[in-house]
């Protein structure tokens, strides 16, 4: 396999594996593997290697399957344009099956036998936990586009980062502000039970109660629930807002019947767009939406005054006006989520460049050149909006997006601003050493 | 040279084996076979309570979990060093297994896996819902300082290697003493015929007990080791797709075989590693996998090579 | 909202669970009582069932009636003649030794899994109700459809019930139940009634969730839950019991239902699950069973 320089290379995990395959089988022949061979001959046009951790099967696999086209399509564009430091961006996608322990083996094949430059691409937070020690223990860069509040708790390590999109804590405090003086101030939240339920649950109380409102109920659905109505006359009679926020295969279920349950007589209605990513909102039963709110990490139908970087960014990915795929209307994105693979992998070929990064030997360098990052304007590789890293606690924040459904179709009703948004550090991973 | 002495050469042979394989493995194996000899003690005790006892359990997650969590609360709560820790991640499981087994004896065969299912489906429950202290499905890391046990640091690969080896040497060890033991025979002899077995006058339950309390501490003693040495403990190890991994591997290596569990362990590992190079849909070529081995190898890999030429095995 | 409408509301909910679960566990059931073998897989072909429907309903187009009966009449066949395949292929090579068919079995769920993921996706996709009407009770209102759920699974578990009481094959699966060698001595094909029991098997799986995808979705993953809970299902109702089956099919639904209502959801289904647990702790042959496990 000969690798020209600029020549887009996106690779298949299977590409690489059948190359792999010969030194794989022979146990001890690690330093006689085809890949160490191209890197020591060809110093500077050996390919950068990212490995991808993506949610192939499992319960994540639907996000998953964005969070490739997105990485694959920015690391085409990255290419396009001369790679990173002169060589070209090499992905290879592995699948951590949606679990943490699999998950923490993926990152383990990264670093020992793939010989990644780099970790990247992990969503749900359970696999994030169970894989940021193995990263950190085999200092390898793991930048993870996960949205959740792992990374700036202080619980992970200095080689994890989330660089590329917000986490679940600035964003619930920054609904507060708006639900409670537009929607109304006495709300009841609807969430699954366990940690990512439970961190709506206790950052969007405290935020609200600061805004003079008050959580009536609050009704935390078992994960493994198929079917919700007998939990909606939980609903105290005096809910003005509802706020839910599901996930997993049956968040439809869980729409269409809230629908069922209130008919027109509805209260005011607020959702994280989490219970229907991937969701098309055309569907039947969802009719009820009409008027309601959802918070959107990136505005899924295309706005009036859409960014000409959002513009770009929805060709290079595929995606059509309505948030869908070009080839099949019915493929709906994930558009909250995604569109962090692709800033992620954008800050990383800044980071190196800044590091003038060579090979693993700069890993350290690289990490530092992140944590020096601060203001991201709005641009083609941050199609989102602005960013404001952290180094500190190396979580980025960003503005936050408010929609109403208007004849079917999310239309952007308010943007939070960055401050809104922001919350005292809670941890300093710069004092950590390499 | 007798059986037994055939056979504890055989299984020190392997455990030289293993020790002296982290010289000349590269990096990756060497990370993954830490890995497949905790797992293989977790199966191990599996192996005592379903390939020696007869006893089929769904719910091994449970005891696994109890010693992951056992180990994780107390170091992350209550601030214990590793060691204390791991002793009451043993202690946890221990429990676990002792009440469990008490309430899920009085019932066999079917409805047995149906019991011990449901007792670990509503531990993996109480884990979520005490998302407080658990943090749910999400889980938390132990972090690297908290796991430095006697000044050996626990996160550094070749620690972790010789550690591992350890916990597999101690539930090898533990496997061996009880199937040579007149107390393991008589296992055998209930799994054989339990009419029989009480006819002989012996305590069904009382050996049955001891059985599910030694194979749920083996496998706490797993899930405790598993933790302390990769860092994590989440509810995803409660599922019940992790009650049924150790029985297709004790399935796949031979049920009843001291062996079994390890090579079963290691044959599904790989299997996966290397099928998930070839398609995302690994788990199809898996699934082919078991079929086959049902029809071609029904004993498991040990116990088709104990059928056709080495009947000594234990 | 007042205790009296929610009790009615969670009732309602309840039996909606209970009809499903026992159709789904009156054909776990059928394979366990004639061929004594637990097919691991039985959720996947309830997960088949849900697909299959969608690719019906999809390729029918036009009302979506149209779409939903035809996938009724063709979802079981499909789902059905797979499962005969899987018996003719492997199960009757294991002689149905109780553990290999339990490993056979869960390799066979791998595959219809894994290849339903390769050829449909990881997404869960709605199949659009026969018809959309809505009840308006004074206190919630509620979907007709879910009552029609009910009354076609109670029509379906009548026809059931019908043929093994009142017709030859009943009679003949009813004399392969009782005694295997006997029955083929009489010149009974016990390898054809078999397969014939293990595709019905999955056909009532398949039919319950053809019934079931206009609530939820049709998604890869979706078998789990419904294996575990017919699991639980045919060992307390009794094993082999078809009637038992379908009364604990509607204890287990109904209290799903009723205990969610006073404590919180959690809880409620810890509580359920150890009750399940106890109940077979203090019965180990199940409610209605007089036969050991």
């Amino acid at each position: 396999m000969i690798i020209k320089k600029n020549k887009p290379v996106i690779e298949t995990r299977r590409n690489v594996l059948k190359t792999l395959a010969i030194g794989a089988g022979a146990a001890a022949g690690a330093s006689i593997l085809p890949g160490f061979v191209r890197y020591a001959q060809a110093q500077s046009s050996a390919p950068i290697k990212i490995g991808f951790q993506v949610h192939r099967t499992g319960i994540g696999a639907a996000y998953g399957r964005w969070y490739d086209r997105t990485t694959m399509a920015a690391a085409k564009l990255i290419n396009d344009n001369g790679g990173i430091n002169g060589r070209p961006v090499e992905i290879v996608a592995e699948d951590d099956g949606t679990d943490p322990k699999r998950g923490a083996e993926v990152v383990e094949k990264f670093a020992t036998q793939h010989n990644c430059d780099i970790g990247f691409g992990t969503l749900f937070s359970h696999v994030v936990i169970g894989s940021a020690p193995r990263a950190g223990e085999l200092k390898l860069p793991y930048f993870v586009v996960s949205e959740g509040h792992h990374v700036a708790s202080g619980m992970l390590n200095r080689y994890t980062l989330q660089p590329g999109i917000t986490d679940v804590k600035s964003q619930v405090q920054a609904m507060a502000p708006f639900v409670a003086s537009t929607l109304g101030k006495k709300v009841t939240m609807i969430f699954p039970d366990f940690a990512f339920g439970h961190d709506h649950r206790d950052y969007f109380s405290a935020a609200v109660e600061a805004q003079g409102g008050e959580v009536l109920a609050k009704i935390a659905i078992p994960p493994t629930e198929s079917s919700f109505t007998k939990y909606f006359p939980q609903i105290p009679s005096g809910t003005e807002v509802i706020y839910h926020v599901m996930v997993g295969p049956a968040v439809l279920t869980f729409v269409k019947e809230m629908g069922e349950f209130f008919g027109p007589n509805r209260p005011e209605i607020f959702g994280f767009i989490d219970s229907l990513e991937a969701v098309d909102l055309g569907s039947s039963g969802l009719e009820f939406l009409e008027g309601t709110y959802f918070w959107e990490g990136n505005p899924r139908y295309a706005q009036a005054d859409q960014s000409e970087h959002d513009k770009f960014y929805r060709e290079a990915v595929g995606v059509d006006d309505n948030g869908a795929s070009i080839s099949d209307p019915k493929d709906v994105s994930t558009y909250s989520h995604m569109f962090g693979c692709w800033e992620t992998l954008h800050i990383v070929k800044a980071g190196m460049e800044a590091a003038g990064y060579q090979g693993p030997a700069d890993r350290a360098k690289l990490i530092e050149a992140v944590e020096a990052m601060t203001d991201m304007p709005l641009s083609r590789e941050h199609p989102q909006g602005a960013k404001r890293f952290n180094g500190k606690t190396h979580q980025t924040f960003g503005h936050q997006y408010i929609s109403r459904v208007e004849s079917g179709r999310l239309v952007l009703a308010h943007t939070t601003s960055i401050e809104d948004t922001l919350y005292p550090d809670e941890t300093d991973y710069t004092t950590q050493s390499f | 040279m007798n059986n037994k002495s055939k056979s504890l050469a055989l299984h020190g042979g392997v455990i030289a084996a293993l020790f002296a394989l982290q010289f000349v493995l590269p990096a990756y194996h060497h990370g993954n076979l830490a890995r497949i000899m905790v797992l293989a003690c977790y199966a191990m005790g599996y192996n005592v309570l379903f390939g020696y006892s007869g006893l089929l359990s769904l719910g091994h997650a449970m005891f696994f979990a109890a010693g992951m969590y056992g180990m994780a609360l107390t170091i992350q709560h209550l601030g214990f060093p590793p060691s204390a820790a791991l002793l009451t991640g043993i202690a946890a499981a221990f429990v676990v297994s002792a009440v469990v087994g008490f309430l899920a004896l009085r019932t066999t065969g079917v409805a047995f896996m149906i019991v011990t299912l449901m007792f670990a489906q509503a531990f993996y429950l109480a884990i979520l819902n005490l998302g407080e202290y658990t943090r749910g499905d999400e889980g938390f890391v132990i972090q690297q300082a908290d796991r430095i046990m006697a000044g050996v640091d626990l996160s550094d690969a070749s620690n972790r290697y010789f550690a591992a080896l350890i916990l597999f040497s101690v539930c090898m060890a533990v496997t061996l003493r009880l199937v040579h033991a007149p107390a393991g025979r008589i296992l055998v002899a209930i799994r054989e015929n339990e009419e029989r077995a009480r006819m002989l006058g012996y305590d069904i339950f009382r050996h049955k007990l001891a059985a599910v309390v030694i194979s749920g501490t083996l496998s706490g003693l797993a899930g405790a080791g598993y933790g302390l040495l990769f860092g994590y403990a989440g509810a995803s190890f409660a599922t019940v797709q992790y009650s049924i991994f150790p029985l297709l591997w004790v399935l796949l290596g031979g049920a009843g075989t001291v062996l079994g569990p390890l090579v079963g362990t290691l044959f599904m590992f790989y299997l996966i590693d290397l099928s998930s190079g070839l398609t995302s849909a690994y788990m199809l070529i898996a699934g082919a996998v078991l079929v086959l081995l049902t029809l071609f190898a029904r004993q498991g890999l040990v116990g088709e090579i104990r059928r056709r030429f080495a009947p000594w095995l234990p | 909202m007042d205790l009296g409408p929610y009790l009615f509301l969670a009732s309602l909910e309840g039996a909606v669970t209970a009809a499903v679960l026992a159709l789904t566990a009156v054909g776990l059931s059928l394979v366990f009582g004639v061929m004594r073998v637990v097919n691991v897989a039985h959720g996947e072909f309830f997960m088949l069932g849900a697909v299959l429907a969608w690719w019906v309903a999809s390729l029918a187009g036009g009302h979506p009636a149209i779409g939903f009966a035809l996938a009724v009449l063709v979802a079981p066949v499909i789902a059905g003649a797979i499962a005969a395949a899987a018996d003719f292929i492997v199960l009757k090579r294991l002689d149905y030794d109780p553990e290999n068919t339990i490993v056979a079995t869960i390799g066979i769920l791998y595959i219809i899994q894994q290849t339903v993921l390769m050829t449909y996706g990881p997404d869960a996709r709605p199949v659009e109700a026969p018809f959309s009407y809505r009840i308006y009770f004074p206190w919630f209102g509620y979907s007709a459809y879910k009552l029609f759920v009910i009354a076609a699974a109670v029509a379906i578990l009548l026809g059931v019930w019908a043929i093994m009481a009142r017709t030859r094959i009943g009679l003949v699966l009813r004399a392969t139940q009782l005694d295997r060698e006997t029955a083929q001595a009489f010149g009974i094909p016990v390898e054809r009634v078999y397969a014939l029991v293990f595709g019905l098997g999955a056909g009532l799986a398949a039919l319950a969730a053809v019934l079931i995808v206009p609530i939820q979705q049709a998604h890869y993953l979706m078998g789990g839950d419904p294996l575990l809970l017919s699991f639980i299902v045919v060992i307390i109702g009794g094993l082999g019991s078809l009637s038992g089956t379908v009364v604990a099919a509607i204890i287990i639904g109904m209290s799903d239902g009723i205990i969610s209502v006073f404590f919180t959801p959690t809880l409620a289904k810890i509580i359920a699950t150890l009750l399940v647990a106890f109940i077979l702790v203090f019965r180990p042959t199940g409610l209605f069973g007089t036969r050991s496990a």
